[in-house]
């Protein structure tokens, strides 16, 4: 044998963790939530969420197939971000309209810009502001139990008191997947275990957006409101787009400092769109921003570059 | 005439402003949201480029060449002035939908790109009719543009509604002119390599020198500006160019390649 002729280069290290692995840890940390949407919605949440994932499948397999590229269906991505788009959609949502919302993530963020690994954007949170910005009367229409209702978060801008516990165990208006905080909370953890995601995005996201709004409450209230903070920290896509979306492997840094900056970006930006001292703007901000940030990604990483071993000393005369 | 027809079809298809040289993209992509408002901006901006290029062709031995610019601009600002009051005496409603965008055609590159490149420097009729095809490609591209997005993002079609279509809002906002310019360019480009030619993105030099080209796509393949070319379409005359070499040296070679 000419071993010699193993040589190759980088990477060197290697692991089994395959996409289609990850891809099935995150579908297993997304269960919890999505049995709790099912669960409060009924048959159309889970009808939707099977719609979903079909449209995205069937896109990525028929857009593959007839450009004649290597069909990726197998590594679970399209399933992911299938379910993920459920998740971000109300449960009355037409059926036709999830579907278009799928051929447009896999279609045109994933599939035109290259595939896996080289979207832009969020394919699940782009095909969200799209049909937001298309639909909105449909996207922004939320029901509980047959009642149409406002979401906690636009209730607690308006100035009503909301039920913190509710929220975090998910029985309130909202999309399929954002109501409970408590399932969120426990795929992220399966998720940190596993070493899927790595906890400085959430932490930096979830920690810069607190601090805003405890600084907001000290200032506008003159006192630290922890209900408040509570309330904002359940309401809204909040934990559902820190743990699962804001993580994309493909559209968040990969340097350790670069990932701080981006939470915290994301942080800041999420507690400006939400703003909670003008009742006249929209009440949530997690999408608009996690796509904002997205675009930052480039810039945070160019900026965030680990030095080489060996470089940055300093100059002798 | 035969010139003229040339000058025409350079306009509409080989240099179309719109989806060829990606020229005037501020009222392409900010007026479009209806067919009728593509169609009202691109005639008016016809109107103005074959009078300013009529004006730039006779005048242009006696503007002198380092002050060329504000003369230029001076000619264009006229009759921008003269189409805007037009407009807003006799089409008020198309007026009002247009707004402020007939005043900034003044500023809109296709027009100065005209005077700069081709009136400047050929005499008055082929000026005026290379203003028409630049001004009718400008056109047909502005109302296709509007057309689509109409058509998907508010159900009508110059103003008449399509019955039982749920309309897609995000195609009449801004990220739907991009979708829409997007999808044209690439269903255009997608043609024209079918045909054998190169795809748009590929033979675009904005500009003399790679280092302050805005264009990547083409990886620095593309520069040899002579001046004396037109910016689109090098790519191909360099290719024939080749070919004919390559043919002169040995025709048998050729014979075989097509087989």
């Amino acid at each position: 044998m000419n071993e010699w002729k193993m040589i190759s280069s980088s990477p060197h290290v290697r692991h089994e963790d395959s996409t289609s692995s990850i891809m099935l840890d995150v579908l297993i940390a997304l269960l919890p939530a999505s049995i709790i949407g099912v669960n409060n919605f009924g048959f159309p949440a889970f009808l939707l969420i099977l719609i979903c994932i079909a449209a995205c499948v069937g896109t990525e397999w028929l857009f593959q197939y007839l450009t004649k590229r290597t069909i990726t269906i197998g590594d679970f991505s399209a399933v992911v971000t299938g379910l993920l788009l459920a998740l971000n959609l109300p449960p009355s949502l037409p059926w036709w309209m999830a579907v278009l919302g799928s051929v447009f993530a896999i279609l045109v963020v994933k599939q035109l810009f290259g595939g896996i690994g080289q979207n832009f954007m969020n394919p699940a949170l782009a095909a969200r502001c799209f049909l937001l910005l298309s639909f909105s009367k449909a996207m922004t229409t939320f029901s509980y139990d047959a009642v149409t209702t406002a979401t906690p978060l636009a209730l607690l801008k308006s100035g009503e008191s909301v039920d913190v516990f509710r929220m975090f165990m998910g029985s309130t208006a909202g999309t399929i997947g954002e109501t409970s905080a408590a399932a969120l909370l426990i795929g992220g953890i399966y998720l940190i275990v596993k070493r899927v995601i790595d906890i400085r995005i959430p932490l930096a996201y979830i920690g810069s957006f607190s601090v805003c709004i405890l600084l907001y409450s000290l200032i506008g209230r003159g006192e630290i409101d922890l209900t408040f903070l509570a309330a904002h920290l359940c309401g809204g896509g909040l934990m559902l787009g820190a743990i699962f979306m804001a993580t994309d492997y493909v559209t968040s840094p990969i340097t350790p400092k670069g990932r701080l900056i981006y939470g915290v970006i994301l942080g800041i930006l999420t507690f400006v769109l939400r703003s909670p001292w003008n009742p006249t703007l929209a009440a949530e901000g997690v999408s608009y921003s996690i796509l904002c940030g997205n675009l930052l990604v480039p810039i945070i990483e160019r900026f965030t570059v680990p030095k080489s071993f060996g470089k940055g000393a300093e100059k002798l005369e | 005439m035969n010139k003229f027809g040339e000058r025409l079809k350079n306009g509409i298809i080989t240099e179309n402003p719109t989806f060829v040289q990606i020229l005037g993209m501020c009222p392409t992509l900010a007026v479009t949201t209806s067919a009728i408002n593509g169609l009202g901006m691109g005639l008016s901006t016809t109107v103005i480029l074959i009078m300013s290029n009529l004006m730039i062709a006779m005048l242009r031995k006696v503007i002198p060449n380092r002050i060329r610019i504000p003369a230029y601009i001076v000619i264009i600002a006229s009759f921008v002035t003269i189409v805007d009051f037009l407009l807003q005496a006799y089409l008020p409603e198309l007026s009002e939908s247009l707004g402020g965008y007939i005043k900034l055609i003044v500023v809109n590159c296709i027009i100065l790109g005209r005077a700069e490149a081709y009136a400047s420097k050929n005499p008055v009729a082929a000026s005026a009719f290379d203003g028409l095809g630049m001004g009718l490609g400008f056109t047909i591209g502005l109302t296709a543009i509007g057309m689509v997005r109409e058509l998907i993002g508010a159900g009508t079609f110059f103003g008449m509604t399509i019955p039982g279509y749920q309309p897609i809002g995000i195609f009449v906002l801004s990220p739907g002119a991009f979708l829409v310019m997007a999808f044209l360019i690439a269903f255009l480009n997608s043609r024209r390599r079918k045909s054998g030619k190169a795809a748009v993105s590929d033979t675009i030099c904005r500009t003399e020198d790679c280092m302050h080209c805005s264009n990547t796509s083409c990886g620095g393949r593309f520069y040899d500006f002579d001046g004396e070319t037109d910016m689109v379409g090098r790519l191909a005359e360099k290719q024939k160019q080749e070919k004919d070499t390559k043919s002169g040296q040995s025709q048998d070679g050729e014979v075989k390649q097509h087989e």
